[in-house]
């Protein structure tokens, strides 16, 4: 347990000291949003019509974006050797720095949705609702992403792989997503779409750190 | 198993076997065409359109069977690390992504005149292209590394997590409320099709396996050699 908060630590303090990162994602995320109204018109009916699926798909653009920074600095400057020798589960690290990725992008991407929606004219009931989705897809989004990030590690041309690996792999959270956000815009109860998130959430938690681990395996091997 | 896992036993068998495989896929393929394209009746219903049914419906059967194969084949490499295993995975997949699209394009000429719309994103059509993004996605993946055998590990590991989406396709008629029809053959009371068409429908499926067969041996035959030649290049 101390290893795994030592993990979290790490990470956040990297990120952190090297603060650039954290804040491209989150302005990537702010100006792709800000393109729609641009490219669809700024029809206030429209923008509301879509305001849903272009947040989430602004959240997940964003997230793939950071996906880079998840074990390609690790490996290239040699400490991934060193992680992977440590006494404990491989599995732990990648939870651990699937933790220190949601926190860095997710949670801020989490935060900062609800005023994207404002700017999107989305229904004020649905901001609960999106933020509830987006706190339980954001996870699911670093999760899936792992699995993609330690795949493409010592490839060529990665970072364009990566998106083809782990975008159709999302899309499941994107459709249950954007429901959520779209039943509570109309009145209805976002709850079932809310728990099929859940269900991804619980089915992403133990299975993405197993598969990413058995990849990190042989990326380091 | 383990037998026929000798690489050069492979070679010897598969060149033994894949004409007759080819000249077999050949007859049931042109037999399941003329049956199906010239005998069988048009539809009460459907009229002629239904035809499309006969490479349709083989060609999605086709798509998810390989990608089983692909998976069974890359599980099967992790596990013991047979090389045989990693071509037969390698050697799989544009064939499955070829059998893939042409379901997705037959799909959209029968949905034009049925449906009224090539396209619907309802949960089959959505979760059958999720299978075709997959199978590039492998494709992309197992060719990426400088090592070939760093992308079959990391092919390997991407075909087990794509599995989650075969049981997905399967179900996803009776899961969700889709515009696409549910299963009409593999129900547990007697099937819901004519044998007329039923018939023609069953060759066209056994010519398509057939042919899967006898492109993956030629595949296979093709990646092992071009694996010898850079061995060969690799001592000199």
């Amino acid at each position: 347990m101390s290893g795994f908060l030592a993990i979290v630590r790490r990470e956040l303090k990297l990120a952190l000291r090297q603060g650039s990162d954290a804040s491209t994602v989150l302005m990537f995320y702010v100006v792709v949003v800000a393109l729609f109204p641009l490219g669809v018109g700024p029809e206030p009916d429209v923008l509301e019509r879509i305001s849903g699926g272009v947040v989430w798909i602004g959240a997940l653009l964003a997230a793939l974006l950071s996906l880079d920074r998840l074990f390609q600095p690790d490996l290239e400057d040699g400490s991934l050797d060193l992680l992977v020798l440590a006494p404990w589960p491989l599995e732990f690290l990648v939870l651990a720095k699937c933790l220190a990725h949601w926190l860095v992008t997710g949670l801020p991407i989490m935060v900062i949705s609800p005023l994207l929606g404002l700017l999107l004219h989305m229904q004020p009931e649905a901001y609960f609702s999106l933020l509830a989705a987006m706190a339980l897809g954001t996870p699911v989004l670093s999760l899936i992403g792992a699995v993609g990030a330690t795949l493409v590690l010592g490839a060529r041309r990665s970072g364009v792989l990566v998106s083809l690996l782990v975008l159709p792999l999302t899309i499941p959270v994107l459709i249950f997503g954007v429901a959520a956000v779209e039943a509570a815009a109309i009145g209805q109860s976002p709850q079932p779409h809310l728990m099929l998130l859940g269900a991804l959430l619980l089915a992403a938690l133990p299975l993405c750190p197993w598969a990413a681990a058995a990849a990190l395996r042989q990326a380091v091997a | 198993m383990h037998w026929f896992a000798n690489p050069a036993r492979f070679m010897r068998i598969a060149e033994t076997v894949q004409p007759w495989i080819a000249g077999l896929a050949v007859l049931c393929i042109a037999a399941g065409l003329y049956y199906g394209l010239v005998i069988s009746p048009a539809d009460y219903q459907q009229g002629e359109t239904v035809r499309i049914m006969y490479v349709h419906v083989p060609a999605a059967w086709m798509s998810l069977f390989i990608y089983t194969i692909l998976a069974l084949a890359s599980g099967v490499f992790l596990i013991w690390r047979h090389p045989l295993a990693d071509i037969a995975a390698r050697a799989a997949a544009p064939i499955g992504a070829a059998f893939t699209a042409m379901a997705l394009i037959t799909g959209a000429l029968w949905g034009q005149p049925m449906w009224g719309t090539w396209w619907v994103w309802d949960a089959r059509l959505t979760s059958v292209l999720i299978l075709f993004f997959l199978y590039l996605g492998y494709m992309a993946l197992v060719n990426a590394f400088d090592e070939p055998e760093h992308g079959a590990r990391a092919g390997a590991i991407l075909a087990l997590v794509g599995v989650i989406n075969v049981p997905i396709i399967k179900f996803s008629v009776d899961w969700w409320n889709t515009l696409h029809q549910p299963a009409s053959l593999t129900r547990l009371d007697a099937s819901a099709i004519d044998p007329a068409m039923l018939v023609p429908l069953l060759l066209m499926a056994a010519g398509f396996k057939l042919y899967f067969l006898a492109v993956l041996v030629i595949r296979m035959r093709t990646l092992l050699t071009a694996r010898r030649i850079r061995a060969l290049h690799m001592v000199e």
